[in-house]
């Protein structure tokens, strides 16, 4: 039994130009100790899927499942849910200035948020705790650091206390939402190195949402790929990195400059990402795809597994053997839109082969 | 793109009026040896000749701090940019690299002449920028144009798309009309904009199609070098891409320069030819891009490379990452002698007292320069600090 099981999770939002389809059956699993990275480009859904486990999605229609430790998060009450969030799930968002208050000193927010959740600790007790969170995190000299307001640490050690807040209930389950992403990079080494040994020491799971392959590289196990709000793919981390079976999985990693590649021409992804109001007809990625069938145009594929222990799937009409980065891979992909390709989605192909962007890649 | 061919200049429209004798030999001998004329040594004279576009020497930027009260004094400098010098030939691009605050973005404002420099040259073309009259620096804001990081704040949401691409014909009253129409149409077909979209608004279209506004707009006036601050880092990783491979095509086909800044060492390494590594405001580590990704000479240079996540999971398995501590000081109050003492994982004695000047270490090509005492050696390991540089971040 998983820690947190999110089964056919769907969010809609009805707005006056239409619904928004934000998030379209996503089901997943994370364990404790476990971190599950989420990836995908602006708008495929990811940030709001995880703010609708923890009832922040206001205004949203939300059906499906997602039992943590026993109880289902959908249409849990206001104040049920307020004893789980924060307590046992919590969350660091991307921009820590914006999400600690600018007027009251770190350390009060801290020892606040402790207080909330349990009334008998006492102020001291909880500002004590502060400091030593504080410290826990590598803030040097948390004692005289714990009175500083937020515009007087830096990016780093903003976001670091935003880690220290998070763990100050000691949660389950902590959500990271592009947590290192407006950070330096020597920065952003060092928070991915504190999640790594906090995790380590408290057995805590993590969801690390982030567009940064790098960053999902470095510290996820799992990792959910996502498209227009479904789960394109769905693997382990080397799964996802080394045997790619959705197209779109693929062209991220292809688009990623890399220094073994030489300093070529890159291949992007053409086009841009759908809008959520309108999606396109059968398989969402098809007007982007370099393989397209006839059958994409139509159906949407299923996410069905590609390897034999079922964890890696893919939502994708391609042959399970068309996964993979070899060209043994890609002459199955090819030989399979040879035979799947008629008028229709041949017209789809040649609108992606004369877009700007297409200029030097790889078009079947 | 980055790097086009053995020698960039034939295939350079620019260098057509300007033979520059002798500069292909250099040139592919300097690349055979992984060598560049980036030499950045002010008046050395080695980096002189037709070739080069922008030869910036001992430029200085500091911003006062002034005190609170009604009669505000000085009481302060933020040192943003103390003493950079670089050359930028034309057809290439150098890369800036460096964290927050280590004065990479005000450098390039000075190479634009958006800010005034308070010493220090700016040779564009063999003549100094930074004394140039109104008048005359208008004429060589045509030459140089920037594109920011966020397009959408450097567009106006309320103009259109046509009029905004057209706004430098306008400045520089250049085409007027119908010309002006079809100049920017033309432009708009060639960074991969449908030109039926003259008339939509900024809000219609995505982040990446806005970067091509702005590259759209900074091409008009067939500008020779144009300045990317962070041109592709609010953008998805596939939408990155293809800016990419846009603004080589564009450089090869116009024969661009680019000084290319951004944070990303990936990109930078696929965009450049040559890189400089920024500290504070001043130069770490500069030379040819493999040179300093291949054999980094700098422990700070090290340690970001080490830092910058590998989207390979068997790469970011295997390498041993130098985790600095602490953050990059204040520029206002920078560190005495070397500014990257108290993070260095080899810092000593010498480095709080002395400035290390930027040389060619032993075994390096003379375009290779580093600002270090103790420079890292081979297969050195740097993973464990020394604990000097955390002594001196406690007491800091």
């Amino acid at each position: 039994m998983s820690l947190l099981e999110v089964r056919d999770l769907r969010v809609n939002f009805p707005t006056s130009d239409g619904v928004v389809q934000a998030v379209r059956g996503v089901s997943f699993a994370v364990d404790a100790g476990q971190t599950l990275g989420i990836v995908g480009e602006s708008g495929s859904g990811k940030t709001v899927l995880t703010q609708t486990l923890l009832g922040l999605t206001a205004g949203g229609e939300v059906s499906g499942q997602a039992v943590f430790d026993g109880t289902d998060l959908i249409g849990l009450g206001e104040d049920e849910m307020r004893r789980v969030r924060g307590a046992q799930i919590s969350v660091i968002f991307q921009d820590p200035l914006t999400s600690l208050h600018p007027l009251y000193r770190v350390g009060w927010q801290i020892a606040e948020m402790i207080r909330a959740h349990d009334k008998s600790v006492s102020k001291a007790d909880a500002a004590e705790r502060a400091v030593e969170l504080l410290g826990r995190v590598g803030i040097p000299q948390p004692r005289q650091r714990v009175r500083d307001y937020p515009h007087q640490f830096s990016g780093g050690m903003r976001q670091r206390a935003m880690i220290a807040m998070a763990l100050s209930l000691e949660p389950k389950l902590i959500i990271a939402d592009e947590p290192t992403t407006a950070l330096d990079a020597t920065v952003q080494a060092q928070i991915l190195d504190l999640l790594l040994r906090l995790q380590q020491d408290s057995g805590t799971a993590l969801i690390m949402i982030t567009h940064d392959l790098g960053v999902v590289a470095d510290i996820a196990d799992d990792v959910l790929v996502m498209y227009a709000g479904r789960a394109a793919e769905k693997a382990s981390k080397r799964d996802i990195f080394y045997q790619p079976h959705h197209p779109y999985t693929k062209g991220l990693l292809e688009s990623i400059p890399n220094s073994s590649a030489g300093s070529g021409r890159l291949r992007p992804i053409t086009g841009q990402p759908p809008s959520l109001i309108n999606l396109p007809s059968g398989c969402a990625f098809h007007p982007r795809c370099a393989y397209v069938m006839d059958k994409c145009l139509t159906e949407e594929p299923a996410l069905v597994a590609v390897g034999d222990e079922g964890f890696h799937r893919s939502a994708c009409w391609l042959p399970v053997s068309a996964a993979g980065l070899s060209a043994e891979a890609e002459e199955t992909r090819r030989k399979t839109v040879d035979a799947g390709r008629h008028e229709a989605a041949a017209k789809v192909a040649e609108a992606i082969a004369e877009s700007p962007e297409a200029e030097g890649s790889v078009i079947a | 793109m980055s790097t086009p061919g053995p020698d960039p200049t034939v295939q350079d429209p620019a260098a057509q009026d300007s033979p520059a004798p002798g500069s292909p030999a250099q040139d592919a001998q300097a690349s055979a040896t992984g060598q560049s004329s980036s030499t950045g040594q002010a008046g050395a004279g080695a980096a002189t000749g037709d070739d080069v576009l922008v030869d910036v020497r001992n430029l200085v930027k500091y911003f006062p701090v002034r005190g609170s009260g009604l009669i505000s004094r000085t009481v302060g400098q933020v040192q943003a940019v103390d003493g950079v010098s670089f050359t930028l030939r034309r057809g290439q691009t150098l890369g800036l690299v460096g964290e927050t605050g280590c004065g990479k973005s005000t450098l390039a404002r000075c190479v634009a002449g958006l800010i005034p420099a308070t010493s220090g040259e700016v040779m564009f073309e063999g003549r100094d920028i930074t004394k140039l009259s109104r008048g005359a620096m208008r004429a060589v804001r045509r030459q140089v144009q920037m594109i920011f990081q966020d397009p959408y704040g450097s567009l106006n949401p309320r103009r259109r798309v046509g009029s905004i691409i057209g706004d430098p014909f306008a400045v520089h009253n250049t085409a007027g009309g119908g010309e002006r129409k079809r100049a920017v149409q033309e432009l708009m077909e060639r960074v991969g904009l449908n030109p039926e979209h003259y008339n939509r608004f900024p809000a219609e279209f995505s982040g990446g199609q806005r970067q091509r506004i702005g590259l759209a707009r900074a091409l008009a006036l067939r500008p020779k070098l144009i300045i990317a601050d962070e041109p592709v880092s609010a953008l998805d990783v596939s939408i990155q891409a293809q800016i990419l491979n846009l603004l080589a095509d564009l450089q090869s086909d116009f024969g661009l320069s680019y000084l290319f800044i951004a944070h990303d060492l990936e990109v930078v390494r696929h965009v450049s030819n040559d890189v400089l590594v920024m500290y504070l405001g001043r130069v770490a580590e500069q030379g040819h891009k493999d040179a300093v990704y291949d054999t980094p000479r700098h422990p700070y240079t090290a340690a970001l490379l080490s830092a910058a996540p590998a989207a390979d999971p068997d790469t970011a398995a295997s390498r041993q990452r130098i985790i600095l501590t602490g953050d990059v000081p204040s520029p206002i109050n920078p560190p005495s002698g070397c500014r990257f003492h108290p993070r260095c994982p080899k810092a000593q004695e010498t480095c709080h007292e002395t400035e290390p000047t930027l040389e060619t270490k032993a075994g390096d090509p003379p375009s290779h320069q580093t600002a270090c005492h103790f420079p890292v050696e081979p297969h050195e390991d740097l993973t464990q600090p020394a604990g000097a540089g955390a002594a001196i971040r406690e007491s800091r």
